[in-house]
């Protein structure tokens, strides 16, 4: 079932001479894992902000086309209604956290749907705990490191438990061990309970084995779509710039030489016990 | 040449972020300093050029304490680009931006024109010469933090996180372009948790933890050392981590490049059949 639906969405910003997304036609359905990806400057954090309503309510602009998320005409519906479905996890955690502790920062959006007092110091604890920051309650955000700061952005936004996710290269500023810990929990929410998840990324190497979906833009527009397995192997990912992952790399060098893996492989895990068994028969 | 003698420092909350560090990068190496967050290394990397002093212990550059000379003087030799761009950048322009430390350092106007348009075309972001930094996205943000560095051509550089936010091809000329300016003979400083990068670069690595040198030595060592890794941790490039699952097979396991990888496999593949 579609959650996301665009059609033919095209934005410019305002006084920009060019839009920055054009005719962009995509569905998203629940429960998949989309990664968002293509140069830098194509376009994802523009069409992520189109997902929850800051373009065109906030940025203002143009806004030409349909989208519909959550069964919501989003040119129709104010950015607060959005909020209630939509999670947008920002690519830089400044931009975000505001308040005077952790705890009042992750409250923010809970406090604004009046919920009880007792359940919403229960889902604060219980975002702290997902993204491993509970021992940062009572610190004040602007004091944090930057990988900390990305962690207080992400628990802002689970506790809400919103039934899309939108994550702009939320790992970006942590280490690859606390990197790979916040895919987890993002994995987790995404499968557990089923909240649709989109992730701008750059990193594929750590983020390929998570989605089911890639879609790539460039210049603007969606130029690839497809599960990794297909894009990655791709020649046009290449072309544009994509980072195929080193395991689809290792294959395709392989390949070159005259070595044909049985499949492609998008994880490390998969290159292994491909390579075994080739090993094995030599 | 960058001397760290015995350098502990707290900061001014009591949080002791360095305790006992002591490197040595001479001039014309390249360095990545890499490590969990919080482990102390933007700490570390700022006593490079001054914008933090040692609570004890001392950094010399070129032989000078860092404690005699201002930031100001340092910065001529040292660049610092910085983890967020939204920290370094203010002018109303990119053009603007880069002039901005050419300006202070009292180069002629011709000077000036002339390296804001070398800057602008190395980092590929000529065309944004008359925007605001502000209207850009955050990887071409960072190129232009990195242009206004280089602009006036220190000796030492020093880049927090580069190649956040930068897509692949936008990686790669990075990678080309910090190679190219080690074989100028800069010293380059490069802090990172991107171990593909460090993989590809395979410069001289420190560990740090906990506000400490955990280890010193060449990224093909130090990648590939598991244990060492989780203790900063980092995980294992992912060639490395195939060829660690591997080892049964008498493969080497030092292996973080991809073209030797695909040697080494060929070889074993082609000796045997």
């Amino acid at each position: 079932m579609a959650v996301i639906k665009t059609n033919d969405l095209t934005y410019t910003y305002p006084g920009a001479t060019k839009p920055s997304i054009e005719k962009v036609s995509l569905t998203i359905n629940k429960g998949d894992f989309v990664i968002l990806t293509g140069p830098s400057g194509c376009g994802k954090t523009t069409l992520c902000r189109c997902f929850n309503g800051l373009v065109p309510h906030f940025y203002n602009g143009k806004l030409e086309g349909t989208l519909t998320v959550a069964g919501l005409d989003v040119a129709e519906h104010q950015i607060y209604e959005l909020a209630r479905h939509v999670g947008l996890v920002f690519q830089n955690p400044e931009n975000q956290l505001f308040a005077l502790s952790v705890e009042k920062d992750v409250a923010f959006g809970l406090e604004n749907f009046a919920m009880p007092r007792e359940e919403m110091r229960k889902r604060v604890e219980w975002a702290l705990k997902m993204a491993g920051i509970s021992e940062l309650a009572e610190r004040p955000p602007h004091e944090l490191s930057g990988g900390q700061q990305q962690r207080v952005a992400i628990a802002s936004v689970l506790a809400m438990q919103p039934d899309i996710m939108i994550l702009d290269e939320p790992t970006s500023f942590l280490d690859p061990l606390g990197a790979e810990k916040i895919f987890e929990v993002i994995n987790d929410l995404n499968k557990k309970l089923g909240i649709t998840t989109i992730l701008v990324e750059h990193r594929l190497d750590l983020a390929a084995k998570y989605a089911n979906h890639v879609i790539v833009m460039d210049n603007g527009k969606v130029a690839l779509t497809g599960s990794p397995r297909e894009i990655f192997s791709s020649e046009e990912a290449r072309l544009i710039g994509v980072g195929i992952p080193k395991a689809t790399k290792l294959y395709q060098h392989l390949k070159k030489n005259g070595v044909e893996l049985k499949s492609v492989p998008v994880t490390t895990e998969e290159a292994a016990n491909l390579l075994r068994e080739v090993l094995k028969n030599a | 040449m960058l001397e760290v003698k015995d350098l502990f420092y707290a900061y001014p909350t009591g949080l002791e972020a360095l305790k006992g560090i002591n490197l040595t990068v001479d001039d014309g190496e390249f360095l990545a300093v890499m490590g969990q967050n919080g482990a102390g290394k933007t700490t570390l990397v700022k006593h490079f050029n001054g914008l933090l002093k040692p609570t004890s212990g001392e950094v010399l550059v070129d032989g000078v304490s860092t404690r005699d000379v201002s930031v100001a003087k340092l910065a001529r030799t040292v660049g610092f680009v910085f983890q967020n761009p939204d920290h370094q950048l203010f002018s109303e322009s990119v053009e603007e931006e880069i002039a901005f430390a050419l300006k202070n350092f009292g180069f002629e106007e011709t000077v000036i024109e002339k390296q804001v348009t070398w800057a602008l075309n190395l980092l590929d972001v000529l065309e944004y010469r008359k925007t605001s930094p502000f209207m850009l996205s955050g990887g071409e943000r960072k190129r232009v933090a990195l242009a206004s560095i280089l602009a006036w051509d220190p000796n030492v550089i020093i880049l927090d996180e580069p190649t956040i936010g930068q897509d692949h091809q936008q990686k790669e000329k990075l990678q080309q372009f910090i190679l190219q300016l080690n074989a100028q003979k800069k010293t380059v400083v490069v802090v990172t948790h991107d171990v593909e990068f460090v993989a590809e670069c395979n410069p001289r690595v420190i560990l740090m933890r906990q506000g400490k040198v955990l280890v010193d030595g060449k990224a093909e060592k130090i990648l590939t050392d598991p244990e060492l890794l989780l203790q900063a941790s980092i995980v294992p490039p992912q060639i490395t981590q195939i060829f660690l699952e591997l080892a049964d097979f008498g493969l080497p396991t030092d292996v973080i490049d991809v073209h030797v990888a695909t040697k080494v496999l060929l070889n074993r593949l082609r000796g045997q059949s």
